[in-house]
């Protein structure tokens, strides 16, 4: 397994101004203000991409494969998530939608969710298989996974050790093609994203060796150049019937309780990263009632509220909902054609679908060593205790505990605090504060101060 | 290290507050995350014991890197039988307790699961003593 974070998200300088806004919004305290912009640290981060969020200036991106990337290979498989076909107006059918991915380049149009059905019975045999381990926590979203890793290490062991829908299908659609006497370099198999998280969870996988993933493509770089074939060559450009059908569940899967809802025994669906950690914190403590499944998505409204996504949340899950509503009338009228591959892979796909055990990686220690991290923890309630307590960020971390660390772990000084600089060293001249306030801010931070 | 918590009896909301933060405090010394949760799983049964039965109480941490010793103190009625207060399913909580989902005999049979060293002293009408060892070093007894 990789040591190294792969991370999504990425802070252009040149657009950073360097504001408090991403520090105090990281649920893991993963950012800083240094030198005017803000950085990363990286074991911290879990691509949950809620500095993304509240960025005022857009500077934080998430990386992507370029899109010419799809024409290294002879056959360039899309693997789309439902949520992506909820970014389109309902006016527009999915098979249209499918044939402007066509148009785009991509040779296979397969949609991400048709795994679902083997892992709902994948994860209730575990359950029945493990009565000893509740809650059973879903592995679906990356950044849950990587919050727990991180946050919650000693709930690791709770996470469900299948891999997501998304992963199944690219196993089985890779399959079904190298069946076809097709070598498997010609193979390109990328997946629509509509978030960060999954980014990193493909470039450094976590509990399994290789991603079945040859990139990753943005969402909402997708939809803007289908969105736009579909507008421009409205009359021109040839329709492609659906050759699969999602089921109605399976269009589903990706918004809240869409797992949840298929799992036996005491289940809890719950969206939002902040809502989660509430949860886990309260799993942790043990003061949870029984349960034996949580479906937990980091993203309010779950993948519909993905940060890749350009249509808003409500309306995409509601989208998605009418379009599992069709499929019913759809099928009272019999346009519903029952032919899914993944059912002739089957057991190919319940071979490949555990996860090896994912590992904690705790960024709360303080110390491997527990008599030094002893040490720092009282160093670090003996420098708390001179901070102020507002949580301002003005010293570049997202708050007053988070400084006395930082100051502890030697990557902070107790005067970056501006306050103790002023009040408590007081022997140091102001434009001694200055100099420390700019070296956090940025030299040409204050310039606009000074009177003329 | 030591840390003290006052626990109020009747004070539900508040309950589990120190096993909490003792909690955040064990992850940060970089205890064996099973432990942690043994400790924070003994520590909040040890914190509700007081808040349904007694009047008030005190929790004491001392933590070294041998072990984590917890103690809590309380004013309240006493346990009368302590081995049959052991056993799982033996409840003395009020009605009350109980609508609150609480009171299910499973207390101190999860503290004694989740302590290396369980003591509990008992004096009928002025109160229990309850003293959780739990070793930093699984294995070690």
């Amino acid at each position: 397994m990789s040591s190294a974070f792969h991370h999504a998200l990425k802070i252009e300088e040149e657009v950073c101004t360097g504001c408090t806004h991403c520090i105090q919004a990281c649920p893991t305290e993963a950012l800083r203000v240094k030198g005017g912009k803000a950085r990363l640290i990286a074991e911290r981060c879990v691509d949950c991409g809620e500095c993304m969020r509240v960025c005022p200036v857009n500077a934080i991106k998430v990386e992507e494969d370029d899109f010419t990337k799809i024409l290294d290979f002879e056959h360039r498989v899309a693997i789309v998530p439902s949520v992506f076909i909820g970014q389109f107006a309902r006016n527009i059918a999915t098979r249209k939608i499918y044939s402007g991915m066509l148009e785009e380049g991509f040779t296979h149009v397969y949609e991400a969710e048709h795994g679902s059905g083997i892992l709902i019975d994948l994860i209730n045999k575990y359950l029945a298989d493990h009565p000893g381990t509740r809650p059973v926590i879903s592995s679906f979203c990356p950044a849950i996974v990587r919050l727990i890793q991180v946050r919650f290490p000693s709930l690791v062991g709770n996470l469900m050790p299948f891999k997501a829908p998304l992963d199944l299908a690219a196993i089985s659609f890779r399959k079904k093609l190298t069946e076809q006497e097709i070598p498997e370099k010609n193979v390109g198999v990328f997946y629509i994203t509509p978030c960060a998280a999954k980014i990193a969870a493909v470039k450094s996988p976590v509990g399994e060796e290789t991603s079945p993933f040859n990139g990753v493509i943005n969402m909402n770089t997708l939809y803007s150049k289908v969105f736009s074939v579909i507008k421009r060559e409205e009359k021109s450009f040839c329709i492609v019937p659906e050759k699969e059908q999602l089921l109605p569940e399976e269009m589903e899967w990706t918004l809240t309780g869409g797992e949840a809802r298929h799992i036996h025994g005491r289940c809890l669906s719950i969206d939002g990263i902040s809502n989660a950690i509430e949860f886990l914190e309260r799993l942790e403590n043990g003061t949870l009632g029984n349960f034996d499944f949580l479906e937990m998505r980091a993203c309010d409204k779950s993948c519909a509220g993905g940060i890749l996504s350009s249509t808003n949340r409500f309306l995409v899950s509601e989208r998605l909902h009418k379009r599992a509503e069709q499929y019913y009338i759809d099928k009272g009228n019999g346009k519903i054609f029952n032919n899914k591959t993944i059912t002739l892979y089957k057991d190919y796909v319940i071979a490949n679908a555990s996860l090896h055990d994912i590992e904690p990686r705790s960024i709360m220690k303080l110390d491997e060593d527990m008599v030094l991290a002893m040490k720092k923890m009282q160093k670090i309630q003996k420098i708390k205790g001179y901070l102020p307590g507002i949580d301002c960020a003005a010293c570049g971390a997202p708050g007053c505990r988070a400084l006395a660390e930082d100051v502890v772990q030697g990557r902070a000084r107790t005067s970056d605090c501006v306050f103790v600089a002023i009040k408590v060293k007081g022997g140091e001249t102001m434009s001694q504060v200055a100099e420390y306030t700019e070296e956090i801010w940025g030299r040409n931070r204050f310039k606009n101060m000074l009177p003329e | 290290m030591k840390f003290e918590y006052l626990i109020e009896g009747g004070d539900f909301i508040r309950a589990g507050h120190a096993s909490s933060d003792i909690k955040k405090i064990l992850n940060q010394l970089n205890l064996d995350p099973a432990i942690v949760r043994r400790i924070a799983v003994s520590m909040y049964e040890a914190e509700v014991n007081v808040v349904a039965h007694a009047f008030r109480g005190v929790m004491k941490v001392n933590i070294n890197p041998e072990r984590i010793l917890v103690l809590v103190e309380d004013e309240g009625p006493g346990i009368p039988d302590i081995a049959q207060a052991m056993q799982e399913g033996y409840s003395t909580a009020s009605d009350k307790v109980r609508e609150m989902g609480f009171g299910a005999g499973m207390g101190l049979s999860n503290m004694k699961k989740n302590t290396d060293i369980l003591d509990i002293h008992s004096a009928i009408n002025r109160g229990t003593v309850v003293k959780m060892t739990t070793f930093t070093k699984s294995g070690a007894s």
